[in-house]
């Protein structure tokens, strides 16, 4: 596959889904390795909303691409052949799993960013955008609900726990700043959900006894595809099967 | 043979949700439509958007109503208006009781996502104890959460109101 130049939303609906596949993969990492059974189960179903919106957007996007540009992309012709370059999703999402911590820190910031992004989207003017955000934010609203519990949890828990999320916060919080940095693409200022994320987050960090960090050094270039080195391992592992056994349907 | 819509959702009444067998998807309420074009268009609308039921249920639709000599149907999706609990039929929430799994309670629009706050008065399937308490918010499906009762010490499933 060439690589795309696509017209305005196209690139930003690619991007929303990219985000969501892109961390249910490395969520999906914890399967059958939870720390206990329901919160494996949980993760996963979690895991599992994920991929569904990331088929929604997909699939969206596909029908974008096949009308403006004579193609025939499916939702899995962009999930499984686009390269590394094409990949559009936030770079939180592709960092390595670390341990507990860092898995709920990290879904509890994207989730609520998610939040605030459906929230917005539900009003945009784009009828399957609308659709989209409109059926996601009720699933995520549970994994906000469940996230920020565990963040309480661990972070007002013993001496390790709260010592592993503070490390987690420290190792993720640099990574937030590209949830509100626009791209030409975008097809909304997502600049202006930063307060209602932050009042959120700051809220919960309050609860947990935990600070919320400042003025600190933030990576950006995942929405224009300048991805860490993570990425590379995840798309090999989960383009696998496609890349060798081109076609392969089950 | 004249195809009306009736007679149609008499037929998709025997299709059932993969996952919980005892409910029919008009007792779920995700068919959202029948429209007799040509071909016919069965609208259904998914519970969850990574539900890996829908492709099973599109397939059982087409299925039920070929081998009812109804042949050429067409299954569309539709996300808007996003598929709520409301939805579910009082004869759906009754099966699934009797089936096991607590049914949801109260309206979705009423669903608050306070930190720690759990639904309370779920009724166990088995004993009918309303002393009940939340295990945990994810089960053995995104749809449900997972319930213990303190009477009979039995866990059980609950349909969660979405
Ligand atoms: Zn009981």
């Amino acid at each position: 596959m060439s690589t795309m130049h696509f017209s305005k939303n196209i690139n930003n609906v690619l991007h929303l889904a990219d985000s969501a596949l892109i961390l249910a993969q490395r969520n999906s990492e914890w399967c059958a390795h939870g720390p206990i059974l329901e919160q494996d189960i949980a993760i996963t179903n979690i895991t599992l909303d994920l991929i569904g919106q990331a088929r929604n957007f997909y699939q969206y996007a596909a029908s974008l691409i096949n009308s403006t540009n004579q193609k025939n992309e499916t939702e899995d012709t962009l999930a499984y052949l686009r390269t590394e370059r094409e990949f559009l999703n936030l770079l939180i999402c592709e960092l390595p799993n670390v341990d507990w911590a860092h898995t709920v820190v990290r879904q509890f910031l994207f989730s609520s960013f998610q939040q605030q992004l459906f929230l917005a989207l539900q009003e945009n003017t784009d009828d399957a955008i609308q659709a989209i955000a409109t059926k996601s934010i009720k699933e995520t609203n549970y994994h906000v609900k469940w996230s920020a519990e565990w963040v309480i949890r661990l972070g007002d828990g013993t001496l390790e726990s709260r010592e592993r999320t503070l490390n987690a916060i420290e190792a993720l919080w640099p990574y937030t700043g590209e949830f509100f940095t626009n791209e030409p693409t975008d097809m909304m200022d997502v600049s202006l959900l930063k307060k209602a994320w932050l009042d959120k987050i700051t809220n919960v960090f309050l609860e947990a006894s935990l600070s919320v960090p400042e003025n600190i050094f933030m990576h950006s270039g995942g929405k224009k595809g300048v991805h860490t080195e993570h990425l590379g391992f995840i798309l090999s592992e989960m383009q696998y099967l496609q890349r060798m056994y081109p076609g392969a349907q089950w | 043979m004249t195809i009306t819509k009736e007679h149609i959702l008499r037929l998709l009444e025997e299709v059932c949700d993969p996952e919980i067998p005892v409910l029919s998807i008009l007792d779920l309420g995700i068919v959202r439509d029948v429209v007799l074009s040509n071909p016919i268009e069965i609208i259904i609308t998914p519970t969850y958007s990574g539900c890996p039921a829908m492709d099973a249920i599109a397939i059982d639709i087409k299925l039920r109503l070929a081998e009812a000599g109804i042949k050429n149907t067409t299954i569309s999706y539709v996300l808007n208006p996003a598929w709520t609990t409301d939805w579910m039929s009082e004869r759906g929430k009754e099966k699934l009781l009797a089936y096991g799994i607590a049914p949801p309670v109260g309206l979705a629009s009423r669903v608050n996502n306070l930190l720690f706050e759990e639904q309370t008065h779920i009724v166990c399937p088995l004993c009918k104890s309303n002393n009940t308490e939340l295990i945990s918010e994810f089960g053995s499906t995104s749809c449900k959460s997972l319930y213990k009762c303190n009477d009979c010490k039995e866990p059980f499933d609950h349909f969660k109101c979405h």
